[in-house]
């Protein structure tokens, strides 16, 4: 035990009595209700006590008065991804974002992800994200060392756990021009799954060539690189400096670099 | 808001209900249901998996630390006899030796295997997978990746499962089994979206549900935790063993209240975190167990040595087992020398550098700065006990993963007897994939064996079609959220980390009046993705599995693992020999009768009870 531990703890002891996380208040709350034939925004008023999180309110709301109300989620500790919706017009995961990073006196709406269609109330349908996955060629590793072990530097590694951290929340794809504005779900597969590529793309034991596919299929072009994807990741992902751009140099070392365009028209490279 | 009147369901003929086939149905995706959906495909099977949430979400997600597997990666004096014998002891000796003995060798491969799916583990310095230290684990055995190895695993397999063959029906309740006589013939279920019924006629079906942690009020469970496997199996008539063995994780987060129960990983103490009661006193010294005396440090300087990598020095006691680190917090949050808001101090601020710590628990650091406003790089967590784990399930054969209903399977949480009366962290992802995979390997040889399908019978499917609207249809009822915090409340307060026959008799009489209130409860509003009436058709399930615990936990008159007496302290001899079994009896009233255990092999017996340095020389 050191000195500074129990300072620590003699501090903390102190600091949490008159912590501003006990106050108890009610609040109000717009929630969108309906299905895919309309919907409006309902008014609700709930108690809110220390610590609380949109989630929590969501759960304290359907026990108290809305039984039926509509909400994904799963882990509640940001891990799994099901809970994202848009709080205030921003995409965001309901159980981490507290309710003490509003004003006391804000109206919080909640409605569901504009980028996909709605099944119920804060549930939209998702599938598109998953048919997205199922076109991008899998993993294919290359065979294993002589004494049936794979090797791999550290730096790979966290080169492209960076990307493995994803919990497919879909908040980059709502909040993506190309698929929330500009109808691009048929030309491009979103920020989440160009990091999936370039997770794949960057596995040192990987051996598939995906660079033809990212050009034309997946649609690297559409991004045009505004980072919005970047910013609303809940796992501070660089998603567009270490996955996107790098994956947009691959294709133009691929296609547009003159020597290779040479190399390729002459040896059908 | 003409859409929220009510409608009820009336369902008048099968015909209107769609119905898939498949040879095998997978009800679960998490790490063992992906596992044997693998297995089934690889072994040429139609496969189906249900899952209650969308692909990719289950609770696996969850684990934090690693998957333990002996190889030797880091320390070359690992081998699976050693992995062995750690589970045994920490399960206190009530495993089912054989698959405590496939998993320790078997693990390895699993382990591998996954890498050439694309998991990218952390590494150690030559580039292999790297293994940290664990709770109960002799050696560093825990392959892992930061502190979200589970997700990694889950992805992994998500993965790679979607390009077997499988076909996955996403956000999809299974309600109960089909029996074509005594053998399994397939499920029906409902889209949650719509709330339509649906029929899977299958040769074969997979229980991978994981466990009821939502029975108690403070538990690191996600919703889904609902005992369905254990319900649904137990209304077809299978065994369930061992449900007296909860395991509360020693370190939960207990403020601020709405995020009490969430997971503090154990990797916290594997890479040096120390536990503080409020005088700043290290209580951990004071708690080891004779057992463990031999192999566990008695002074900081010691402890301090270990961690700084002597491989001479003995392990610190905050890495004793889950069961006896959360007993002792218990012990001092109930001695008066807890945190303020009841738990005890989490130290690793002061032990290891804040980048160190940023790098190596890189969610513990983020979920505690955005749930809790706290910097664990500057200031220690506070942390109690929360339910987490069920090491009982149901009862299955060892090698072929079949419960006692032929054709139903079972792994994962959802099966019993592999972690005994407690399980060693690290241990459940292993297990998930070493027994999903036997159990899509035996779902195969049984399905191999029938000479003719079964048949679905309609009225079975009507009853359960019935059971679920009456939920929607009836004029007025209980409100299931309040049905739920009730069970919890009975639970939390009467069957929790210590035990005793008075409050365990209470909860019984307590369980019975909810009983009552669940039979009556309604749901408000359409079939249409409506939170309370899946809420109140998971709360069958979790009412079977509170009591299978609760009378489990009465017979069983002693202390072991993960099952604690206050009347009946300490491990008794006689217990030993004996599983707890319940089972639903012919008058529709749970049994619960003593089963004696199968006496183990003698070589296995050897290794389990063998000196370490006789494992660590090759002398056993």
């Amino acid at each position: 035990m050191t000195v500074r531990a129990i300072l620590v703890i003699a501090r903390l002891n102190g600091r949490i009595q008159d912590s501003p996380l006990q106050k108890i208040m009610k609040r109000n709350f717009k929630i969108w209700r309906g299905d895919k034939n309309g919907g409006q925004f309902v008014d609700y008023r709930t108690n809110i006590e220390p610590g609380m999180v949109v989630l929590d309110v969501l759960h304290r709301i359907q026990a108290e008065s809305a039984g039926d109300l509509a909400c994904r989620w799963n882990c509640k500790a940001g891990k799994c991804g099901s809970c994202s919706m848009e709080i205030n017009g921003k995409p965001r995961l309901s159980c981490m974002t507290r309710m003490n990073s509003f004003k006391e006196d804000e109206t919080i709406t909640l409605q569901p992800l504009k980028t996909f269609p709605i099944m119920r109330d804060l549930v939209t349908d998702v599938s598109w994200n998953y048919r997205q996955k199922e076109k991008i060629v899998p993993f294919r590793p290359k065979p294993r060392d002589a004494d049936g072990n794979y090797r791999m530097t550290r730096d790979d590694v966290e080169r492209i756990q960076e990307f493995r951290k994803c919990i497919e929340c879909y908040l980059c794809q709502d909040v993506c021009h190309v698929l929330r504005d500009q109808g691009g779900k048929d030309q491009f597969v979103g920020p989440r799954f160009m990091i999936y590529l370039a997770s794949l793309e960057m596995h040192p034991l990987d051996t598939a060539d995906r660079i033809p596919a990212i050009r034309k299929e997946y649609g690297s072009g559409f991004c045009n690189i505004t980072k919005c994807c970047t910013e609303v990741c809940p796992e501070h992902i660089n998603i567009t400096d270490n996955g996107i751009i790098p994956l947009k140099e691959r294709v133009v070392d691929r296609y547009f670099d003159p020597v290779m365009w040479v190399k390729r028209k002459i040896f059908g490279v | 808001m003409g859409e929220y009147k009510i409608r009820p369901y009336i369902m008048t003929d099968i015909s209107e209900i769609t119905t898939f086939e498949h040879d095998v149905i997978i009800v679960g995706a998490g790490g063992a249901g992906l596992r044997a959906a693998i297995e089934s495909c690889h072994q040429g099977l139609s496969t189906g998996v249900v899952c209650k949430s969308l692909l990719g979400k289950a609770h696996t997600v969850m684990a934090e630390g690693g998957m333990a597997a002996a190889m030797g990666n880091v320390d070359a004096r690992d081998n699976w006899k050693i992995h062995f014998r750690d589970t045994m002891r920490g399960g206190k000796f009530l495993n089912n030796w054989r698959m405590a003995e496939r998993h320790a060798k078997e693990a390895p491969d699993r382990v591998r295997e996954l890498e050439e799916w694309g998991a990218v583990f952390d590494r150690t310095l030559s580039g292999l997978i790297s293994q940290r230290n664990f709770g109960g684990h002799r050696y560093p055995r825990l392959a892992h990746v930061g502190d979200r190895t589970g997700l990694e695993l889950i992805r992994t397999l998500q993965d790679y499962a979607i390009h077997q063959g499988m076909k996955c029906y996403m956000e999809c309740t299974a309600l109960d089994l089909l029996k074509d006589g005594e053998r399994v013939s397939g499920l029906v279920g409902y889209f949650r979206e719509t709330g339509r019924f649906v029929i899977f006629k299958a040769k074969a079906v997979v229980f991978a549900t994981g466990g009821a942690g939502k029975a108690w009020q403070v538990t690191s469970n996600s919703w889904e935790y609902t005992g369905d496997g254990y319900g649904m199996a137990y209304e077809a008539g299978a065994d369930l063993m061992d449900m007296e063995f909860t395991q509360f994780h020693p370190t939960g987060m207990v403020w601020p209240p709405s995020v009490r129960g969430i997971l503090v990983t154990e990797g916290v103490r594997g890479d040096g975190g120390i536990l503080l009661n409020n005088k700043g006193e290290r209580f951990m010294f004071g708690y080891i167990p004779p057992k463990f005396a031999a192999e566990t440090a008695d002074t900081v300087e010691e402890a301090n040595r270990w961690l700084a990598g002597d491989k001479s020095a003995r392990r610190p006691p905050e890495l004793l087992t889950r069961d006896v680190v959360a007993r002792a917090i218990n012990a001092e949050v109930k001695g008066g020398r807890g945190s303020p808001h009841g738990g005890v101090f989490l130290d690793i601020a002061s032990r290891v550098p804040a980048d160190v710590i940023k790098k190596k628990l890189p969610s513990m650091y983020h979920q505690f700065k955005e749930l809790a406003e706290l910097d664990i790089t500057k200031e220690p967590m506070e942390v109690g006990p929360t339910c987490h784990y069920f090491m009982g399930g149901i009862r299955v054969d060892p090698d072929s993963q079949m419960s006692t209903i032929p054709g139903l399977f079972a792994c994962g949480e959802c099966s019993g007897g592999m972690h005994g009366a407690n399980r060693l962290g690290g241990n459940s992802l292993s297990d998930l994939i070493v027994f999903g995979r036997l159990a899509g390997l035996g779902a195969k040889e049984y399905v191999r064996s029938l000479k003719n399908s079964p048949r679905i019978n309609e009225s079975q499917v009507f009853s359960i079609i019935k059971r679920a609207t009456s939920i929607l249809n009836r004029e007025k009822g209980t409100n299931p959220y309040l049905v739920h915090e009730d069970l919890q409340k009975v639970m939390q307060d009467n069957v929790g980390i210590m035990r005793q026959e008075e409050e365990m008799k209470k909860a019984l009489i307590e369980l019975e009046r909810i009983k009552e209130s669940v039979s009556q409860v309604k749901a408000e509003g359409t079939s249409q993705y409506n939170a309370a009436w899946h809420k109140a058709l998971d709360l069958r399930n979790l009412l079977i599995s509170a009591e299978a615990v609760t009378r489990g936990a009465l017979m069983r008159q002693e202390s072991r693992g993960g099952h604690a007496r206050l009347d009946y302290e300490g491990e008794r001899d006689e217990w030993l020999a004996y599983n707890v079994v319940s089972r639903k009896g012919s008058d529709g009233k749970m049994v619960v009768e003593k089963i004696k255990r199968p006496e183990p092999p003698e070589e296995l017996k050897k290794i389990a009870y063998a000196k370490i340095e006789d494992l660590e020389i090759g002398k056993i």
